[in-house]
């Protein structure tokens, strides 16, 4: 068998089903002749390359990728990057995104439908449940909107009750904007960091309004209670401790090369195209536009404070983190004044057709008892009319667009929902960027999907 | 800052200017829409805040109304604009070549009212599946509310 | 016992203070949230089903192996809680079989705490 050479002619090749194919470089003879014959056309060169001596890089990129290569990829609502429900279609050319679409929809939750069917009272403790981190600012817009429609002014106390508790609430909004934004990058003890300092404010929440989160404490004509005794170490205790902490996390992460050099550069957007799409907020203030709805249309007394407006300069993820950092540094400045001047007085309007009495008022007072009989079955009534108020929550411009019909329920109640608008921005983010990117920018976005969704 | 808003006026003075609880609202018809879109984003409106629509079943007609909320950054004013939809004929022209940002917006209006966009790239529902049948925010689509059953009351149907 | 993540909306930022470091869910074992849910035995559904996500929920569950529980943390997966509409589905056990339901809008660590630590007594005492 083995002087037998290849031009034997009994050597034949046997017909098994892969040789005689394009595919196969080498056919398959059958057992001992093949085996012989492969050693036989085995060259030197290629020995030593099975060998390993000679090593040829045979992989290149360009070379293997073509158009017909292009895959889809689902990322799908269900995925660890803790946004809540986005799913997004990717359309990916090797690790490169050429396409990507957003399909939300996973919360819709008919808070619009709902709000005709509740009475104006009852209203915030719907629309409380939209942005779920920034409740209380979904609360002020919509007693805003309701207050424009009545014509009338809360006291001066709830005022600044108001801007205390909403800018603690910015606070803690922003705090979890960093912890999870630091967590979908990899550096998991912000994550921890963040929901710790977090709890403070949360605690403090829990003694004013009785919850932790969606409060229903922002009612239309001032607030649902007063603050309670103490407060003012609370809040104090709180500011300080952020800042203090917040000095151990620019330590961590501003000039750390890991976290540097994944976040700048990555989901850049210009101030054209964020005006184009209607994106306002931490993302709009990144790219370089000084806009904030704060100084443009101040609302409930907010025009009395002393705060900057931080600005970024390339619109990048970088950016949006330190423009976040900057505004929890400016919103406890805020707090702080807030905290100063409070004034002596009452925390709701007095006029009895729209807030409820005092509770011991009603065990003295046939007609306290009629109004608060009235006011939380039938609701109060607002007069027919129309109007769209805006106020700057964590993500932007949050709008509430009022239509009331003289009854004690809103004809129809519309959000303008921020990160409903700011999710325009990620197709425009993340074109030609590679997927590792992807979960970086859509936590810079910083979107709540109860607020998407609503 | 006066300037958007004496343009705007001179030019479009048949069109119904008033204002509601200090803000200037303009109603304009189907024809108007996009040739006043459009010179509003030469005044200097450059942002679309917000799109929504509102159902006046048998209250009004026409049946719907189209709310445009826009902004102008520079000249710090806003603007709502005001667009009635019959209810035959629900279709109104697309903001999007104006202001891309309409986009998600127009889609939720369809979804929920079931007016159409024309010129719009991807008029599909959003916020509902795919295969949803009715239009919720209309009027005439029920809440959904699903009788409960409290546990020491009588028996609920 | 690994939990899955089905952090839907407000509920999911309470279970997320659940693990974070002022109430611990470490020190039961449970911090480890497995994001596959083939990893996963527990499913905390938190948060408000709406009717297009019912089908993915249902997946998610199918997919995990046995033995599995879910825990329904809040008042809108038990219950569909305040929205009584069109757009929800009214109490998540109409898609998938619930063993404790954590009541709260939205409950508190504590409160999920005491829902999981309830669930582990019953697995060990053989009765889930």
């Amino acid at each position: 068998m083995s002087d037998k050479t290849i031009d034997d002619p009994q050597l034949e090749e046997v017909d098994l089903w892969v040789s005689g194919t394009e595919e196969a470089e080498w056919d398959v003879y059958s057992t001992d002749e093949g085996a012989q014959k492969m050693r036989l056309e085995e060259t030197g060169a290629r020995l030593t390359e099975q060998l390993g001596s000679v090593v040829t890089d045979d992989y290149d990129l360009d070379d293997i990728i073509s158009e017909d290569e292009r895959m889809i990829i689902n990322m799908g609502p269900q995925h660890p990057s803790t946004h809540g429900v986005l799913r997004l279609q990717l359309e990916l050319e090797g690790e490169m995104i050429r396409r990507s679409k957003c399909v939300i929809g996973y919360l819709h939750t008919g808070m619009e439908k709902t709000a005709e069917t509740l009475t104006f009272l009852q209203g915030p403790t719907n629309v409380t449940r939209m942005d779920y981190l920034a409740p209380l600012h979904n609360e002020l817009c919509y007693s805003l909107a309701v207050e424009r429609l009545l014509d009338i002014e809360v006291p001066p106390r709830a005022e600044v009750i108001r801007i205390l508790m909403t800018e603690l609430n910015r606070i803690a909004s922003h705090l979890v904007a960093m912890a999870t934004n630091g967590m979908d990058i990899g550096a998991l003890s912000i994550m921890t960091y963040g929901f710790r300092d977090r709890e403070q404010i949360l605690a403090f929440f829990e003694k004013t309004t009785g919850l932790r989160l969606n409060h229903n404490y922002i009612r239309p004509g001032g607030v649902a209670a007063d603050l309670p005794p103490g407060w003012r170490a609370d809040v104090t205790d709180i500011c300080d401790t952020i800042i203090r902490r917040l000095a151990d996390y620019e330590d961590m992460l501003k000039e750390n090369p890991i976290w540097v050099g994944r976040t700048r550069g990555v989901g850049v957007i210009t101030a054209d195209e964020c005006r184009a799409y209607g994106i306002t907020g931490p993302t709009l203030r990144s790219a370089g536009v000084a806009w904030d709805l704060r100084k443009a249309f101040p609302y409930s007394g907010i025009e009395n404070y002393e705060f900057e407006v931080p600005v970024g300069e390339k619109g990048d993820v970088y950016d949006r983190y330190r423009v976040r950092i900057e505004e929890i540094i400016q919103s406890v400045g805020i707090v702080r004044q807030a905290a100063a001047a409070m004034p002596k007085g009452d925390f709701r309007i007095d006029d009895r057709k729209v807030t409820p009495p005092p509770r011991h008022r009603i065990d003295e007072s046939m007609e306290a008892l009629i109004h608060h009989f009235k006011i939380f079955t039938e609701g109060f009534r607002v007069p027919a009319g129309e109007t769209y108020v805006a106020i700057e929550s964590p993500r932007g411009e949050l709008g509430c667009y009022l239509v009331a019909d003289g009854t004690g329920k809103p004809w129809r109640m519309h959000t303008r929902a921020p990160s409903f608008y700011n999710l325009q921005a990620l197709p425009i983010m993340m074109a030609d960027s590679v997927v590792a990117d992807t979960v970086a920018t859509i936590a810079s976005l910083d979107p709540v999907m109860g607020d998407v969704d609503r | 800052m006066t300037e958007a808003r004496t343009e705007l006026r001179e030019r479009f003075s048949e069109a119904e200017w008033s204002d509601s609880h200090g803000q200037d609202v303009v109603r304009l018809s189907r024809e108007q829409l996009l040739e006043f879109c459009n010179a509003a984003l030469e005044a200097g409106f450059e942002v679309l805040a917000d799109i929504t629509a509102v159902d006046w079943y048998r209250t009004r007609t026409p049946r719907f109304d189209v709310v445009i909320n826009i902004l102008s950054m520079q000249h710090r004013r806003r603007l709502r604009i005001l667009v009635g939809v019959p209810d035959g004929d629900p279709m109104v022209p697309s903001l999007v070549p104006i202001w891309p940002g309409a986009n998600f917006g127009e889609r939720e209006v369809y979804d929920m009212f079931g007016v159409t966009f024309d010129g719009h790239p991807d008029l599909t529902r959003i916020l509902m599946p795919d295969d949803w049948e009715g239009f919720p925010l209309r009027k005439d689509f029920a809440v959904g509310a699903v009788p409960v059953q409290f546990k020491a009351s009588h028996q609920v149907n | 016992m690994f939990p899955a993540t089905f952090g839907l909306a407000c509920c999911a930022i309470e279970m997320m203070a659940t693990g974070a470091p002022h109430n611990d869910l470490a020190r039961f074992g449970m911090e480890v949230f497995r994001a596959s849910p083939r990893q996963a035995d527990l499913m905390i559904v938190a948060g408000r089903v709406s009717q297009k996500m019912a089908p993915v929920l249902r997946q998610v569950y199918d997919q995990m192996p046995d033995p599995k529980w879910v825990i329904s943390m809040g008042a809108c997966a038990s219950t569909g809680g305040m929205f009584n509409n069109y757009a929800l589905v009214q109490g998540v056990d109409q898609i998938v079989p619930v063993d404790i339901y954590v009541p709260g809008c939205p409950p508190g660590p504590q409160g999920l705490m005491h829902g999981i630590l309830t669930l582990h007594d019953r697995i060990m005492a053989g009765k889930a």
